[in-house]
């Protein structure tokens, strides 16, 4: 018997990149209404690859191994169902699965490498039809494209895995009700079919980059898949557009200063007093480059680019006083101007603080337009007490952190509110 | 629009081809099979294998091979959907049997009643 740890760690890590693949091109052959389907034919191939290498060890090519017994699956699959309804064989591709002459080719065919790729993206499209709601969108692509299993995604969203189930059952109805069959967009719908994608990608890594659980596997997975996808719709020429080369660098800038976030108790430091030396340089490196070919574009600036940019801005200080705080307002004005979005105009105020110090950020924090909608948001309440602690006004600044201790589910948010509050108290 | 049945006849020994020449002569097929798939003329079709029996004299003779066999022996068949029997026939061209010396007989499938 071969090392079973290594076989787990292989097949975990082939599971998580490839099953969404191995999906894709499966439902393209089964149609989304045999979801199950495609689901059964990879959790097979993963049980073989289990049993088999336990004995024989793992081959030289896992994924190449695992590709064929999925392949050799569906022909089993088709072949046994050839002359029922369960398939449709409508389409002149699908049509050549029913005669021996062509099956093995054509099936081969549909397991090309640039092919795989196609619809795996192609299934990212269809998992975020701008009908799907956004957490259903990303629960699905959790659950399909990135190998989590329900309990995973349970866990990702602080929910049940009934909820899930749910969720996933529903998206399922939806194909099958729609006869949805996934594709990339057309050119004149590439932008705002991105746009929707980009959306579940970005929710995705800020589920994973904001620490509202503590159990960092799941952060980082979701962290890594988010760029994954992201990393994906960049390496076609079809789906590359301008908006992803900044959610990527954003994503990239982001990640880049998640070591010094946090302390090894998981309590949240701010930025002011973060070990800049505990930031990837090769992730800011890597930011840099995606953040270049996002701004070499003539579009406006999206509100992604603008993100990356202020990310660039605190990545490229040497220490929090050298923060080009200017800059940076600029961007933030650029952002309202996009979207009047009362978190950015928080945001902004902060920004304020920084540059024209206490009062007038006061005064910025008052100015926000649709403030009720930030009256359930830890951020502004702990953003207000922030400025009226550096205005003196302690006993109202503690008000204000215990409001945002009450409002956030982060552990390490709630210590760090709770070590603010206690540190006013004369 | 009617339907016509390829008798797809003959054919020389493929059992020496490398695996690389099989896969090319089969790709061939796919990209003809294809060509009328798109065209929506294919119905469906089979190869066969070599071996069988056959059955003469009322059922009472069972020998074990087919009826034909060399230049005559079938060795799949193919229906396609035409207007013409002259239709189906110009169909056929371009089947990758003849370059391995494969005849096709074309029949129109009998609407009986």
């Amino acid at each position: 018997m071969r090392d079973q740890n290594s076989i787990d760690h292989t097949l975990n890590h082939l599971f998580r990149q490839e099953s969404g693949k191995m999906v894709s091109v499966l439902v393209k052959i089964f149609g989304t209404e045999n979801f199950e389907m495609a689901e059964d034919v990879v959790q097979d191939a993963l049980v073989s690859a289990l049993e088999t290498w336990k004995f024989k060890g793992i081959p030289d090519n896992p994924r190449a191994w695992l590709y064929r017994v999925a392949r050799n699956k569906a022909i089993d699959i088709i072949r046994k169902n050839k002359h029922s309804k369960q398939i449709d064989f409508s389409d002149p591709q699908k049509q050549l699965l029913t005669s021996e002459y062509t099956l093995s080719t054509t099936m081969n065919n549909l397991w090309k490498e640039h092919q795989i790729q196609d619809d795996f993206l192609a299934m990212m499209y269809a998992c975020c039809h701008p009908k799907i709601s956004p957490e259903n969108q990303i629960t699905f692509i959790l659950k399909s494209l990135c190998g989590f299993s329900t309990k995973e995604v349970a866990k990702s969203f602080l929910t049940s895995e009934d909820t899930i189930s749910k969720r996933i059952y529903r998206t399922k109805e939806f194909f099958r009700k729609n006869k949805i069959r996934p594709q990339i967009p057309s050119k004149k719908d590439i932008t705002s079919r991105t746009g929707v994608v980009l959306n579940s990608i970005y929710l995705m890594f800020n589920e994973g980059y904001n620490s509202t659980h503590s159990d960092d596997l799941i952060r980082e997975d979701l962290i890594s898949q988010a760029m994954v996808l992201c990393k994906s719709l960049l390496d076609n020429e079809r789906t590359r557009v301008p908006d992803a080369y900044g959610l990527m660098a954003l994503m990239c800038f982001h990640t880049a200063r998640t070591k010094g976030r946090l302390t090894s108790e998981g309590t949240l430091i701010q930025l002011s007093k973060q070990d800049r030396s505990t930031w990837s340089t090769e992730m800011i490196h890597l930011g840099n480059n995606y953040l270049y070919k996002a701004g070499n574009n003539t579009q406006p600036p999206s509100s992604y680019l603008m993100e990356a940019v202020i990310a660039y801005q605190h990545c490229a200080a040497k220490t929090y006083e050298d923060t080009n705080w200017k800059a940076i307002l600029g961007c933030y004005d650029v952002l309202i101007s996009i979207s009047n979005d009362p978190v950015v105009s928080l945001n902004r105020a902060l920004v304020i603080l920084e540059l024209d110090g206490p009062r007038n950020a006061m005064k910025a924090l008052e100015e926000i337009e649709n403030k009720k909608l930030l009256e359930n948001y830890y951020l502004y309440h702990s953003s207000i007490g922030a400025v009226q602690e550096q205005l003196g006004e302690n006993g109202k600044a503690r008000v204000s952190y215990a409001k945002a201790h009450d409002l956030t589910q982060s552990k390490s948010e709630k210590q760090f509110l709770s070590e603010k509050i206690k540190s006013l108290q004369s | 629009m009617n339907q016509y049945l390829y008798i797809i006849r003959g054919g020389e020994d493929m059992s020496t081809y490398s695996p690389e020449e099989m896969q090319a002569h089969m790709q061939d097929w796919e990209t003809w099979m294809g060509g009328l798939a798109q065209k929506g003329k294919l119905v469906g079709g089979e190869p066969l294998h070599n071996e069988g029996k056959s059955l003469t004299n009322k059922g009472a003779k069972v020998t074990d091979r087919p009826l034909a066999e060399g230049k005559e022996l079938v060795g799949g068949y193919i229906i396609v959907k035409a207007d013409t029997l002259d239709e189906a026939t110009d169909l056929a061209q371009g089947c990758p049997g003849f370059d391995h010396d494969c005849s096709i007989e074309v029949r129109q499938i009998n609407a009986m009643g």
